[in-house]
C-alpha cells in the first residue's frame, strides 16, 4: 500500500532558510527517514541529513517532527495522519549547519566538562565486584544513546542560549547521577564530591523538573524521576539536611 | 564538526531562545500540530478548582467541619480553641483563645507546603500556570530564567522537611478514619458511608505520602550499595513502583481529600445523612 | 595548489568505533600525539550495533572455560582458515581487555557473587560473552569514548587544552592514505560539514573502518560500511585476504522492507529462541553438519534441557554456528516452507515468560514493537539472512596488525586473517579490543622509530587527491550516485550472496566493470557543504573495489567453507584450507577489465602444540593428511606459493 504524502523540510543554512515541500510516496512499514532518503535519491541528492543505523541505536538522526523532537529512524509513518502534511526541521536548540543537520559541539564540550569515572585504589582489573542490585541505576542511565532529544528539549537551554555556559542539560546530570551511583566510583575518595558539583557546576538547579527530557527519551530512560531527582535529593542532603549535616559532623557516615 | 560551544550572542541580538541566531531560522514559536495546550488547560482547572473550594472551606467551614463521628480532613488536627467538640480527635487547642480565624489554616499550611514543593505539583504548575514551558519543544515566554537556582524557588529543596511532617499528619486522618468505626454516639463496632470516604482518603493520602520522591530518596535512594542494605533496598523497591504513579496519587488524593470534606459537609449542614452499614 | 586544513600527529586512527579508539587510548597512553578521524559523530560508530557481548574465557559462569577452549571454538567457528596466532592471542588476551574495561567504567550484567556475567552464544562451548542486557555494543563504546574523554580531561589538568594529545576529528572522511615513498605519510580527505579538504601527516596510520555491507542490498550495517579502510589499503598497496568470506547473519529483520536486515541478536537464541519452518517445525535439527554431529543435541528434548543442565546435555541446533544457521534457513524458504515476507519464525515468546524477556531483550523487544508493530513477548519474529560482516580484510602481521606497507595498520573488521572463513558470535568485540590495543601500540612504537625521519607530505599528492574527490562536481554523465549504489547492492545481493554459482559471480564481475565506468561520471548537484550525493559519490570509488575483491575471490574459491558457499562446490576441500587468496591492486586498470589481481598464498600452518588441542579424528576433517601432527616435515606451504604463481594470472583474468 502506497500514497503520495507532502513533506514539508526545512532546508537552509546558518544565514537563513525557509520550508521546502516535497511530494514523495510513501510504502507500507516505513519510516520518517526513508522517506527523507526517497526525497534525497530522487529530488534533491544534496538535502543534509545525518544518520547511521537507522534501528535507533546509534541516535544520529534526531529531528523535530511536526514540532516534536524524535529521532527519524524511529517514526513509523503509520503514525502520522496520511492526509496531513509532515513538517520536518532540524533540532532547534543547537545551531544550524545545513538542512537537518545541527552543530551538536555544546553536547561534547558538556562531556568534557564531567569528571570521568575514578577507579578505585587497590583493585586490579578482574577484581572488580558488584552486585546486579548496585549496578541497575547506573546503568539504565548507560542506555542513552546520546540523541540529544533531551538536551534540545530542555527550556533551559532552547528558550535561553544564554543558560549554554552554566547548564549541562539533563543528558549530562543524568551521567553525574550515574557516576555518583556507580558501586565502585572513587570520586569522594580523591576529594571529588559529585553532588556538589551536579549543583554548583552543571546548573542542577535550573531543572524544574518539567520531564521534557523523559518525554522525548527514545530510550525510554526516566531521566527525571531516576536521575536528576535523586540527583537533587542528594545535593540537599549536602546542602539543606541539618540531621545529615550534623551526622558528618561527628563522624557518622551512612550509605 | 567542531566541539567547541559557540559564545551565546551578545543580547542585542534579533532574537532570543528558539530564535538566536545560529538556529535554524524558522518563524514559528512551534510547530506542534496537536493539543499541547489541552493538558496545562486540564491541570490549572483541576487545581483551580480544588484552591477555590479548599479556600473556602478553609475560611468558612469550621461549623461545618465535623458530623461526629466524623472529621473534615481540612479540620484535623485542629490545633485552637474554636475548634468543634470531637469527642476522641486531635482537637488540641495547642494555639489557646487568642487564634479567632479559622483553625484549618494553621494546619493547611502543613499539607499545602508539601504539595506545593512536590516534585510532581512543580512539574504541574510550572507548566500550567508558569508557561515555563508552556508544554515541550512550545517555546515560553520568559525572557530570563534561572530555574531553581536562588530565591524563592530554591526553597523547593525544603520538600523534604514537609515529607517529615506530612507523615505525622496521615497519622492524625488515619485515627480519625479509625474513630469513624463508631456511632454518632460514640459507641464502637459500627461503619457508614463516612467510614468508607474517610478510610479511602486515607489510604490515598499515605499512598501519595510514601510514593514522594523525598521518600524514596530517604528510604533507600541515597544508598550505594543496595546489597549492603536488604530491608531498605526492598523498601525502596515498593516506594519506586508507587513513585512510578507519583501524579495518578497526587491527583487522586487531592480529589479524595476534598470529597471527604464535601462529605462531611453535606452531613454536618444536613443536606442528607450518613448511611450506615452496621 | 590545493588549499587544506594541515594537521600534525604521531598516529593517526581512522575510525571511531571499537578498534579505532581502543587504538587511539593505547597509542595516546605511550605518549604519541594521537588524531581520531570518524565519518560520524563521536560515539555513534557501528560498534552500537553490536548486541549479544564479548566473548573472553574468564570462566567466571563455567570454571572449565579457558583461552585453549576459546581458541579451539574460534578455530572451529573459521573451519581452521584463521590464522592461528591472531586466533591465539585473542583467546588469550581477551579477559584482560574486558577486565580493563571496568577500570574505565564499564557496568557489565552480573553474576550472583558480583563477577562479570557471562552468557551462552552460537559456536562457544561454555558461556563466555560479557553482555550488558543486549547493547553491549553500546557499552563497550561508551566506555571507550568515556575513556578518551578522561585522557583529555588529564591533558587539560596538565595542559590547559583538552586536545593536547588527543583529538577527535569527527565527520571527517579520510580519501586517501598519502605515502612517501614505500612508507606512509599521512592522509587526505574532506570535512563533511564544510566540504573542505584536510592533510593529517603522521608517520603511522591505523585503519579500524569496519566493513562492507552496504556493497549488499539486505544488510545489519549502517552507511558507514562502504569499505573505505579495505579499498585504502588497497590504494596504499597493501593487500586483502580472505574477502570471498562474508557472513550473513541468520537472523535479521524481514519485515516490514524498510528495515529489512536490521539485525535480530543472537542471544534471542542464546536464551531459548528456536527456529521454526511455515510447517510449525523445528528445522535446524536436520541441517547439523557431519563435522560438528557429536556436539550437538539430536532431540528436542535433549536441546531444551541444555539450557537448565550444560554438563549433561548437548546444545541445540539452534546454536550451530552462524554460517550454517543462515544456510539453513535459506534452504528452507527455498523449498517453500518460509513465512509470509520470506523468513522462517524466530520464536522465544512461548519459551520464556513475558517478564523474563522484557529484561534479557530489552532492545529487540523495543525494536520489533517500534518497527514492526510485533510484541515478541507473545507472537513469533519472522527472520532471515542479513549480510552482516566481512571475515576478510587487510592482510596484517598477526603480533603487531602491521600491513606490509611500512607504518600502515588495521585492526578490527577491517583486518583479515583472525575469523579465517567464519567469525564467531562475541569474538568480534573481542576481537576489536586486543587488535584496536596491539595496534595502537605498534603504530605508537612506530611513530617513535620514524620520529628522527619523519616522512612527508608531497604537494603533488595532495593535489591529485583533491582533483580525484572534486571529480563528481564536474562529471558530465550526470550519472545518479543513488541509482548507482542501488545497482551496486542488488548486483551483489543477486549474484554473491550467501549460494554462489560461477556463472552468476562471472556475470558479477563484468556488472561491476560497467559499473565503475559509470561511477566516473557520477555527478552532484549543490555545492561541497555537508552533501550526502558528493559523499556517496566518493564512497562509490571503495564500494566497488571490494566487491570486485569479493567476487574475483569467491568466484576463484573452487570449495564450500564457512561465510562462502559455492553450490558447484558444495564441500570443504583439506586443500583450499592451506591457500588464502589476497587481492591488491592492479598496476595499470584496463578499461572494461578488473582493477584487482588475485594471488594465491599460502596459510601458515599451525604450531604443533596448539593442533595438540585437537583429537586427530577432528584434525582429519580439516587437515590434509601430510599435515596431521606426527605427518613428516612439512613443505607444503612452498609448494601452494609456486601454485600460487601458476594461478594467480588466471586469476585476474576472471
Amino acid at each position: 500500500m502506497s500514497y503520495e504524502a507532502t513533506f514539508r523540510v526545512w532546508r537552509g543554512d546558518a544565514e537563513g532558510g525557509e520550508l521546502t515541500d516535497f511530494q514523495v510516496e510513501v510504502n507500507d512499514g516505513e519510516v520518517v527517514l526513508d522517506v527523507v532518503h526517497r526525497i534525497q535519491a530522487t529530488q534533491a541528492p544534496d538535502l543534509a541529513v545525518r544518520w547511521n543505523c537507522k534501528a535507533g541505536k546509534c541516535g544520529s538522526c534526531s529531528a523535530e517532527i511536526n514540532g516534536r523532537p524524535r529521532l527519524m529512524c524511529m517514526t513509523r509513518m503509520s503514525t502520522l495522519p496520511p492526509d496531513e502534511t509532515v513538517t520536518i526541521t532540524p533540532m532547534r536548540t543547537f545551531p544550524v549547519l545545513r538542512d537537518l543537520v545541527t552543530d551538536v559541539g555544546f553536547n561534547y564540550q558538556k562531556a568534557r566538562e564531567i569528571p570521568s569515572f575514578i577507579p578505585p585504589q587497590g583493585v586490579k582489573p578482574g577484581e572488580y565486584r558488584m552486585q546486579q542490585e548496585d549496578v541497575n541505576r547506573s546503568q539504565e542511565f548507560r542506555k542513552c544513546i546520546e540523541c540529544f532529544l533531551c538536551q534540545n528539549t530542555c527550556h533551559v537551554v532552547r528558550d535561553h542560549e544564554e543558560n549554554k555556559p552554566a547548564f549541562a542539560g539533563p543528558r549530562f546530570l543524568m551521567r553525574v547521577a550515574e557516576l555518583d551511583m556507580h558501586p565502585l566510583d572513587a570520586a569522594a575518595d580523591s576529594g571529588l564530591d559529585r553532588k556538589a558539583t551536579a549543583q554548583e557546576e552543571h546548573g542542577l538547579g535550573y531543572c524544574n523538573i518539567t520531564k521534557c527530557c523523559t518525554e522525548v527519551c527514545p530510550e525510554g530512560i526516566k531521566i527525571t524521576d531516576n536521575a536528576l531527582i535523586p540527583l537533587k535529593e542528594r545535593a540537599v542532603d549536602r546542602k539543606y539536611d541539618p540531621l545529615v549535616w550534623l551526622g558528618s559532623k561527628i563522624g557518622l557516615r551512612r550509605g | 564538526m567542531t566541539t567547541e560551544t559557540r559564545p551565546p550572542e551578545a543580547a542585542d541580538s534579533t532574537g532570543r531562545g528558539v530564535h538566536s541566531p545560529g538556529r535554524a531560522a524558522i518563524a514559528q514559536r512551534h510547530l506542534r500540530l496537536d493539543r499541547w495546550w489541552l493538558p496545562q488547560v486540564m491541570t490549572a482547572a483541576g487545581l483551580l478548582l480544588f484552591i477555590g473550594y479548599s479556600t473556602w472551606r478553609a475560611f468558612f467551614g469550621l461549623h461545618t467541619s465535623y458530623a461526629a463521628p466524623y472529621v473534615s480532613p481540612f479540620y484535623s488536627p485542629c490545633l485552637a480553641a474554636n475548634c468543634p467538640k470531637m469527642d476522641g480527635g486531635a482537637d488540641w487547642a495547642l494555639f489557646g483563645g487568642w487564634w479567632s480565624l479559622s483553625p484549618a489554616l494553621i494546619v493547611l499550611i502543613f499539607p499545602l507546603g508539601f504539595r506545593l514543593t512536590c516534585y510532581y505539583y512543580r512539574k504541574a504548575y510550572y507548566r500550567s500556570f508558569w508557561s515555563s514551558p508552556p508544554a515541550c519543544a512550545v517555546a515560553e515566554p520568559h525572557a530570563k530564567y534561572s530555574g531553581e537556582t536562588r530565591f524563592p524557588l530554591i526553597l523547593q529543596n525544603i520538600h523534604r522537611y514537609f515529607f517529615y511532617v506530612a507523615i505525622p499528619v496521615a497519622g492524625i486522618l488515619t485515627w480519625d478514619a479509625i474513630l469513624g468505626f463508631r456511632d454518632p454516639q460514640g459507641h464502637w463496632g459500627h461503619m457508614g458511608l463516612g467510614t468508607l470516604v474517610l478510610l479511602v482518603n486515607v489510604s490515598l493520602i499515605w499512598a501519595y505520602t510514601a510514593s514522594c520522591h523525598s521518600c524514596r530518596h530517604i528510604v533507600g535512594g541515597r544508598l550505594r550499595h543496595f546489597s549492603k542494605h536488604p530491608v531498605r533496598y526492598r523498601m525502596w523497591t515498593w516506594v519506586s513502583k508507587l513513585n512510578a504513579r507519583h501524579m495518578q496519587l497526587a491527583w487522586a488524593s487531592l480529589f479524595s481529600v476534598g470529597l471527604a470534606d464535601l462529605y462531611v459537609y453535606l452531613l454536618a449542614s444536613g443536606a442528607f445523612s450518613d448511611p450506615r452499614f452496621f | 595548489m590545493t588549499e587544506v586544513e594541515r594537521h600534525g600527529f604521531d598516529v593517526v586512527v581512522v575510525g571511531a568505533g571499537g578498534a579505532g579508539l581502543r587504538a587511539a587510548i593505547e597509542a595516546r597512553e605511550h605518549g604519541k600525539r594521537t588524531a581520531i578521524i570518524c565519518k560520524s559523530l563521536f560515539g555513534k560508530a557501528h560498534t552500537v550495533m553490536a548486541e549479544g557481548g564479548i566473548a573472553a574465557s574468564m570462566g567466571n559462569v563455567n570454571d572449565q572455560d579457558n583461552w585453549q577452549v576459546h581458541f579451539r571454538d574460534t578455530m572451529r567457528g573459521g573451519k581452521f582458515l584463521n590464522h592461528w596466532r591472531m586466533a591465539e592471542l585473542h583467546a588469550k588476551e581477551a579477559p584482560e581487555r574486558v577486565w580493563e574495561l571496568e577500570t574505565w567504567g564499564a557496568l557489565f550484567d552480573r553474576t550472583k557473587d558480583g563477577k562479570i556475567s557471562q552468557r551462552n552464544f552460537g559456536g562457544h562451548e561454555y558461556p563466555r560473552l560479557a553482555h550488558v542486557g543486549d547493547r553491549t555494543g553500546l557499552e563497550l563504546i561508551r566506555t571507550l569514548q568515556q575513556k578518551v574523554v578522561s585522557l583529555q580531561q588529564e591533558d587539560f589538568r596538565e595542559h590547559g587544552d583538552y586536545e593536547a594529545r588527543i583529538k577527535v576529528f569527527q565527520e571527517y572522511t579520510v580519501t586517501r592514505v598519502l605515502k612517501d615513498g614505500d612508507r606512509v605519510s599521512g592522509v587526505f580527505g574532506y570535512q563533511r560539514e564544510s566540504g573542505r579538504f584536510f592533510v593529517i601527516e603522521a608517520p603511522a596510520v591505523v585503519l579500524a573502518t569496519g566493513g562492507i555491507g552496504k556493497s549488499f542490498k539486505v544488510t545489519s550495517n549502517s552507511w558507514e560500511y562502504t569499505g573505505d579502510g579495505h579499498a585504502l589499503a588497497l590504494l596504499a598497496g597493501a593487500s586483502l585476504i580472505n574477502m570471498e568470506f562474508v557472513q550473513f547473519h541468520p537472523t535479521g529483520m524481514v519485515w516490514p522492507p524498510s528495515v529489512k536486515g536490521i539485525l535480530v541478536t543472537e542471544s534471542v537464541r542464546g536464551d531459548g529462541g528456536v527456529l521454526r519452518n511455515s510447517d510449525g517445525k523445528r528445522f535446524m535439527f536436520e541441517y547439523i553438519p557431519d563435522v560438528f554431529r557429536e556436539k550437538y543435541a539430536e532431540t528436542e528434548e535433549e536441546g531444551d534441557r541444555w539450557y537448565q543442565d550444560q554438563a549433561n546435555n548437548r546444545r541445540p541446533p539452534e546454536l550451530l554456528p552462524r554460517d550454517e544457521v543462515a544456510r539453513a534457513i535459506n534452504s528452507e524458504v527455498k523449498a517453500g516452507r518460509g513465512t509470509p515476507h520470506g523468513g522462517v519464525f524466530l520464536d522465544v515468546s512461548t519459551r520464556l515468560p513475558a517478564e523474563e524477556i522484557r529484561r534479557r531483550l530489552p532492545s529487540m523487544h523495543h525494536q520489533f514493537k517500534e518497527l514492526a508493530d510485533v510484541d515478541i513477548t507473545a507472537e513469533p519474529m519472522e527472520v532471515g539472512p542479513t549480510c552482516h560482516y566481512v571475515m576478510g580484510g587487510v592482510e596484517v602481521d598477526p603480533d603487531t596488525a602491521s600491513s606490509c606497507v611500512p607504518g600502515l595498520f588495521a585492526a578490527g573488521e577491517v583486518a583479515g586473517g583472525m575469523h579465517g572463513s567464519n567469525r564467531l558470535g562475541g569474538n568480534s568485540l573481542s576481537d576489536l579490543l586486543v587488535f584496536g590495543r596491539r595496534a595502537g601500540l605498534h603504530a605508537a612504537q612506530y611513530a617513535e622509530a620514524a620520529q628522527e625521519d619523519r616522512p612527508l607530505v608531497e604537494q603533488e599528492q595532495i593535489d591529485a587527491a583533491a582533483e580525484e574527490a572534486l571529480a563528481p562536481f564536474s562529471a558530465e554523465g550526470g550519472e545518479n550516485p543513488y541509482g548507482l549504489h542501488q545497482e551496486l547492492q542488488q548486483s551483489m545481493n543477486d549474484l554473491v550472496g550467501i549460494i554462489r554459482r560461477e556463472g552468476e559471480m562471472e556475470e558479477a564481475l563484468q556488472r561491476l566493470a560497467v559499473l565503475r565506468e559509470r561511477a566516473v561520471n557520477a555527478g552532484v548537484e549543490g555545492h561541497r557543504q555537508f552533501n550526502p550525493g558528493w559523499h556517496l559519490a566518493l564512497d562509490l570509488r571503495n564500494m566497488l573495489l571490494v566487491s570486485e575483491c569479493v567476487a574475483r575471490a569467491a568466484l576463484e574459491r573452487e570449495e564450500s567453507r564457512g561465510g562462502h558457499t559455492r553450490e558447484d562446490h558444495p564441500t570443504m576441500a583439506a586443500e583450499w584450507r592451506r591457500v588464502l587468496l589476497a587481492c591488491s591492486l592492479a598496476d595499470k586498470p584496463v578499461p572494461g577489465e578488473g582493477a584487482i589481481v588475485l594471488q594465491r598464498k599460502a596459510n601458515p600452518a599451525i604450531r604443533e602444540d596448539l593442533l595438540g588441542l585437537f583429537g586427530v579424528d577432528e584434525l582429519k576433517k580439516y587437515l590434509t593428511e601430510d599435515e596431521l601432527p606426527g605427518a613428516e616435515a612439512d613443505l607444503p606451504p612452498q609448494r601452494a606459493d609456486t601454485d600460487a604463481e601458476k594461478k594467480s594470472e588466471n586469476g585476474a583474468e576472471h
